[in-house]
């Protein structure tokens, strides 16, 4: 049925577009700008309901489909991006968009095991120390497991909170970890207060991504960093033919076998094709003042990690 | 030549099933006139047009979402191995009778249109739902009749005629009215063949469906469905049960041929024999 449609889809989808062009004009008077949800354009009003409905009803297994989305591939990325982040005890970290997590607590597992390295090497150069004094020093390193450094996990959408906060309950992460509803455009923090800023497969679900940038430049500290893993754009057209048919066969398909839900995976595909490619999005985080701006392209441009510094 | 069908106001577009490209065309075009300044329709006329961009078809009714082949035969595998995991989606069995029903369906659907009464029920496209069932007058029915049966089943079962999904993998707008009478439908043969809704007698209807209908999905739910049963339920099911499903699906009519909404006062026994349902053991 698709194949005898071929000829007529060009023509209908011309007639289509201008039919939704002319929609789009009259009702843009009504509900402010226009944007994109996927495929489809829509106000920006709209735009940031049906996105907060898609992130409602995926919260849930939002876990569980991106491991069999990715094949698991999306721990390493993130494991990537902490390495790269690099943190040393005592950085104050914001994770924007952070929902179920993920980055947030490989932050706290990553600073731990830094902590540890530094408490053994202390021990080390104290051996010649009485016993009483190596278990006070004990005492004091106790309460600083972590090193002072903390994390806050901010995202505009309450499901999504609550799966992060039962996760952490259930992996027994509690200290340094803070859970605050925010819209990235808009941030409920003061200037100049975190060490790095990161938001991890979040940026493409921001209406105006140029405020979000501006929002992380004002509250990163000076020297402070920031850092967005985002799915890209491939370059390589025999990869990039293999990965769209994958994401637009496979994944609706795992949305609903998995999920119950074939429109949320279906706009997750879209809003990808959607975002701007690695040199677009350098030029933006550019636009918002940041130097050194670069990308780290993984797995050939699935996924890309822009870095940039607040001077 | 097909007769117009009657536009149900309250489900959606008129239902004109577009067969040529050039009909589909006129739905295009009709639509953005026919669709007025409501915001929540101009949104579905989006989604349709973005479907139409996707896949070059077009949303043929609400909830519809069209798929390639090889998206159906994704959808087919899944939902099979996802329902076998977990026997609670049943969203999942509802998907792989849709995306495996496109021989049974059409068959199904020319039975309809050559009985009279199912001709009408083409036409009409009733729908059983708490809405449009007067849920007072069938409890106060006197026992025995289809209505009066049927109100109990749903109550000694804790079921609603609305849990019933909608299709949306079904490529033609008349065969998705004819699986979603099929579903509506099952609750009836429940209350017809007096099985509960346990796993037993959901095997049981699985297996007088799967007779009439030939729709995939009740071959593989009457194969499959006895994997999660114990020994002595096996047992009575392949020498009772079985059988008696298997005798009463080939003796009987096709069941969707049958007005059920007119024939609430009906005695259920006297509708058993009508249809050609063997009494239950």
């Amino acid at each position: 049925a698709a194949a005898g449609l071929c000829p007529c889809r060009a023509l209908l989808i011309r007639r289509g577009g201008a039919l939704r062009a002319l929609c789009g004009s009259v009702r843009g008077f009504a509900a402010g700008p226009e944007t994109h949800f996927g495929f489809q354009t829509v106000t920006e009003a709209e735009r940031r309901e049906k996105i907060y409905q898609v992130f409602e009803s995926v919260a849930k297994k939002y876990d569980v489909m991106n491991d069999s989305m990715t094949l698991g591939i999306h721990r390493v990325w993130k494991d990537i991006l902490v390495h790269k982040m690099n943190p040393s005890p005592g950085t104050l970290l914001l994770d924007v968009a952070g929902g179920t997590g993920d980055i947030a607590f490989r932050f706290i597992n990553y600073v731990r095991s830094v902590r540890e390295r530094q408490l053994q090497r202390k021990l080390r150069h104290s051996q010649n120390l009485s016993w009483q004094e190596i278990s006070e020093s004990y005492q004091e390193d106790k309460s600083k497991s972590l090193g002072d450094s903390q994390v806050v996990v901010c995202d505009i959408n309450k499901e999504m909170l609550k799966v992060g906060k039962q996760k952490a309950q259930h992996l027994g992460y509690s200290e340094g970890l803070s859970w605050v509803l925010g819209n990235a455009e808009e941030l409920p923090f003061d200037d100049d207060k975190f060490d790095v800023y990161t938001i991890a497969f979040g940026i493409r679900n921001v209406t105006r991504i140029d405020l979000a940038l501006q929002e992380a430049y004002r509250v990163l500290k000076p020297g402070g960093r920031f850092l967005c893993l985002e799915f890209s754009h491939v370059s390589n057209p025999l990869l990039s033919r293999l990965y769209d048919l994958y994401s637009f066969q496979v994944i609706p398909v795992l949305g609903e076998v998995i999920a119950g839900d074939w429109k949320s995976y279906q706009y997750l595909v879209e809003s990808i094709r959607r975002f701007p490619p690695q040199e677009e999005f350098k030029a933006m985080v550019e636009d918002a003042g940041f130097f050194k701006v670069d990308y780290q392209n993984l797995n050939s441009g699935i996924v890309a990690i822009h870095s940039g510094f607040k001077l | 030549a097909r007769p117009v069908s009657v536009p149900r106001g309250a489900a959606g577009p008129v239902p004109h099933p577009p067969s040529t490209p050039a009909g589909r065309a006129r739905l295009s075009s009709a639509e953005p006139r026919a669709r007025g300044g409501r915001s929540g329709e101009e949104e579905e006329e989006e989604e349709e047009e973005a479907a139409e961009k996707e896949e070059g078809c077009y949303q043929l009714y609400p909830g519809h979402i069209p798929t390639s082949p090889l998206q159906k035969a994704l959808l087919a595998a899944g939902s099979a191995l996802m329902a076998l995991y977990d026997p609670y989606r049943h969203d999942m069995v509802a998907v792989l009778g849709e995306t495996t029903g496109c021989l049974a369906l059409p068959s199904l659907r020319d039975k309809m249109k050559h009985h009279p009464e199912g001709y009408r029920i083409l036409q009409e496209r009733p729908r059983i739902r708490l809405s449009t069932l007067d849920m007072a007058r069938l409890q106060g029915l006197p026992d025995g009749t289809l209505g009066r049966e049927y109100v109990r089943f749903l109550e000694d079962n804790k079921v609603s005629p609305d849990t019933r999904m909608p299709p949306k993998f079904v490529d033609d707008e008349e065969l998705a009215y004819v699986i979603q009478r099929y579903r509506e439908v099952h609750d009836l043969m429940h209350t017809l063949l007096g099985m509960p809704t346990n796993m037993l007698g959901e095997v049981v209807v699985k297996w007088f469906e799967a007779v009439q209908t030939g729709l995939p999905m009740c071959v593989l739910g009457a194969a499959f469905g006895p994997v999660r049963l114990s020994a002595r339920k096996l047992q009575v099911l392949a020498t009772e049960l079985v059988p008696w499903a298997i005798r009463s699906g080939r003796n009987a009519s096709c069941i969707l041929n049958v007005y059920y909404e007119q024939r609430w006062e009906q005695p259920v026994e006297s509708l058993r024999e009508e249809i050609g349902i063997f009494p239950p053991p």
